[in-house]
């Protein structure tokens, strides 16, 4: 009689728990502190270096000197502790975990808030800061309230342009930016089984906008035959009678195309309403909207078009472009005038390549649209890929056509 | 660190970490460049406040991203603590990680009145009148003892 937050951490909500994780990863932003943590701490040896992972995403490649010396370190930190690297190149953090590393069942905590993203695999994950991340590596394990849990029950199907990325803001809409803070957010219902794992890793992506502590879907068929091209055989869980604190009903058909608007993700309004909204640029990427089945369906709406703004393409992994390549799908995409980044997290915190200048307007499949995020004075507007893809093509917002 | 007292310095709700430290100024070790930098999107004069200020916040203080530059950044800063009427959870972790107090409190936000605090028996007072603060759990109580995780976790070994 649990929740599946309650049945992967053993205890009741509201229970404090001290338990081992099977995986814990930091990125180039906040390995740098972790690392520092480490020696402040004065740990020299890291017991199981195996579960651990190092994942260069956040400024790859290094656009200073300042940055690549902070990455050189990092680097030879996980030569010396033994901790994989996935260097530039391989990825996000949270599409590098997807790809066959995380299990239904695990723990898996990442200095990074949206962690919360593998819950898609019925997994427990949660993002942390640094420090903690330094004692996890040193120890194996940390200490967790177990959450309660809001229910998103998921009805029908999506249909005409909405994707999953409508449903996130439109959960997200209704719980509020602070809805679901410390709490868990159970994707459940007969409308799940309509969503495919990429959706289904873009829905746990948002959780932390309401302020989850995770975001989790049971695993089923789906999840399995999806592991099983990773060679990753696992078993599904089934739900059982539980106690849920809210129970959020979605019906996916009633879904359209949603737009969140500036300075705030829970601002959430129809993009037929705010259609027009003139454009300097289009970001399609993310560790909510990068991923291969994204491309594609921001390839079929501008295969044979020309965007019509500065339009840029970041995807999530080198797995996805890869396949984007040998599908020719990357083609369609540089052939419409797309800039096509690096694997990686590219302009989304406004670090570098493509952050925006005083007064500019950016239409991103991102997940955050704060105030200056993606550069000072910059406007930021949160959409869909195929709203993005519409977009890019007019040079303001646009309300894509049905699939 | 479990006491404090300073003038309050007030924000509203959803205070995100992007606000407090922008992402344009993580690629650096050193700490004197957030302290300089904090808060710097919100209100640029706000910096020159906060050296033995507390901050008073609304809801959802410290959402968004997991940086612990955040919480670093406000105590370099100066800031004795923040107190909010609720906490987004990765940044209350790294706050107690870094030391840096947070009380958990319904209060009046009153920018400039006297606001003090006191972790170990659990209240807050604003210009001398209390009002109960959120218990923390004992473990966060002994990291904020110690002065840190990392402070805590050697005076365990």
């Amino acid at each position: 009689m649990s929740t599946l937050s309650e049945r992967i951490l053993g205890a009741p909500a509201g229970a404090y728990v001290d338990r081992d994780v099977d995986i814990a990863f930091a990125h180039d932003g906040t390995g740098v502190l972790t690392l520092e943590a480490l020696r402040e701490m004065g740990v020299e040896r890291l017991p199981r270096p195996e579960r651990l992972r190092l994942i260069f995403d956040h400024i790859i490649p290094a656009n200073t000197g300042t940055t690549a010396t902070l990455q050189a370190e990092l680097r030879a930190f996980a030569r010396v502790s033994g901790i994989p690297l996935s260097d530039a190149g391989c990825g996000i953090c949270h599409q590098v975990m997807s790809e066959g590393l995380v299990q239904p069942g695990m723990i898996v905590v990442g200095a990074d808030s949206h962690t919360c993203t593998q819950g898609a695999f019925g997994a427990f994950a949660t993002g942390v800061g640094a420090t903690d991340m330094a004692a996890i590596w040193a120890s194996g394990g940390t200490w967790f309230r177990v959450p309660e849990t809001i229910a998103v029950n998921l009805s029908g199907n999506l249909s005409g342009a909405a994707e999953p990325k409508d449903v996130a803001l439109t959960y997200v809409a209704r719980l509020g930016m602070e809805g679901a803070t410390y709490r868990a957010l159970e994707f459940v219902g007969e409308g799940v089984r309509g969503i495919s794992m990429d959706g289904r890793l873009t829905l746990c992506n948002m959780a932390v906008e309401t302020g989850a502590k995770a975001g989790i879907f049971y695993a089923d068929d789906l999840t399995l035959s999806y592991l099983a091209d990773y060679g990753v055989k696992a078993s599904p869980q089934v739900p059982e009678e539980c106690r849920y604190e809210q129970t959020l009903d979605i019906d996916l058909d009633d879904i359209v195309p949603l737009v969140a608007v500036p300075h705030r993700v829970d601002t959430v309004r129809e993009a037929e309403e705010i259609a027009g909204t003139r454009l300097d640029q289009v970001f399609v990427g993310t560790c909510t909207n990068g991923r291969y089945e994204d491309l594609e369906r921001f390839a079929r709406i501008v295969r044979g078009k020309k965007v019509a703004i500065r339009t840029l393409v970041f995807p999530a992994s080198r797995a996805v472009l890869s396949r984007a390549i040998k599908t020719g799908i990357l083609a369609d995409i540089v052939d419409a005038g797309c800039v096509v980044g690096p694997p990686g997290c590219g302009p989304c915190l406004g670090a570098h390549a493509g952050v925006l200048g005083e007064g500019e307007v950016c239409l991103s499949t991102a997940n955050r649209n704060f105030k200056n995020r993606m550069g000072v004075g910059g406007e930021i507007y949160l959409s869909s890929v195929a709203t993005a893809a519409a977009s890019a093509l007019t040079g303001e917002i646009a309300v894509p056509e049905a699939a | 660190m479990m006491k404090g007292a300073g003038p309050a310095v007030c924000l509203g709700n959803d205070i995100d970490t992007d606000l407090i430290i922008a992402g344009r100024y993580l690629r650096t070790k050193d700490r004197s460049v957030w302290a300089e930098h904090v808060f710097e999107d919100l209100d640029p004069a706000l910096a020159a406040r906060l050296p033995g200020s507390v901050i008073v916040a609304g809801r959802n203080m410290g959402c968004g991203s997991s940086r612990e530059q955040a919480v670093i950044a406000l105590r370099e800063a100066g800031v004795v603590g923040v107190v909010a009427e609720s906490f987004a959870r990765i940044f209350f972790r790294n706050a107690i990680n870094v030391g840096l107090p947070v009380i958990e409190a319904t209060v009046p936000c009153i920018d400039g009145a006297r606001v003090a605090f006191d972790l170990e028996e659990g209240w807050v007072e604003v210009d001398g009148k209390r009002c109960p603060a959120r218990p923390l759990s004992e473990r966060m109580l002994a990291i904020l003892r110690a002065g840190g995780l990392a402070a805590c976790w050697r005076a365990s070994r």
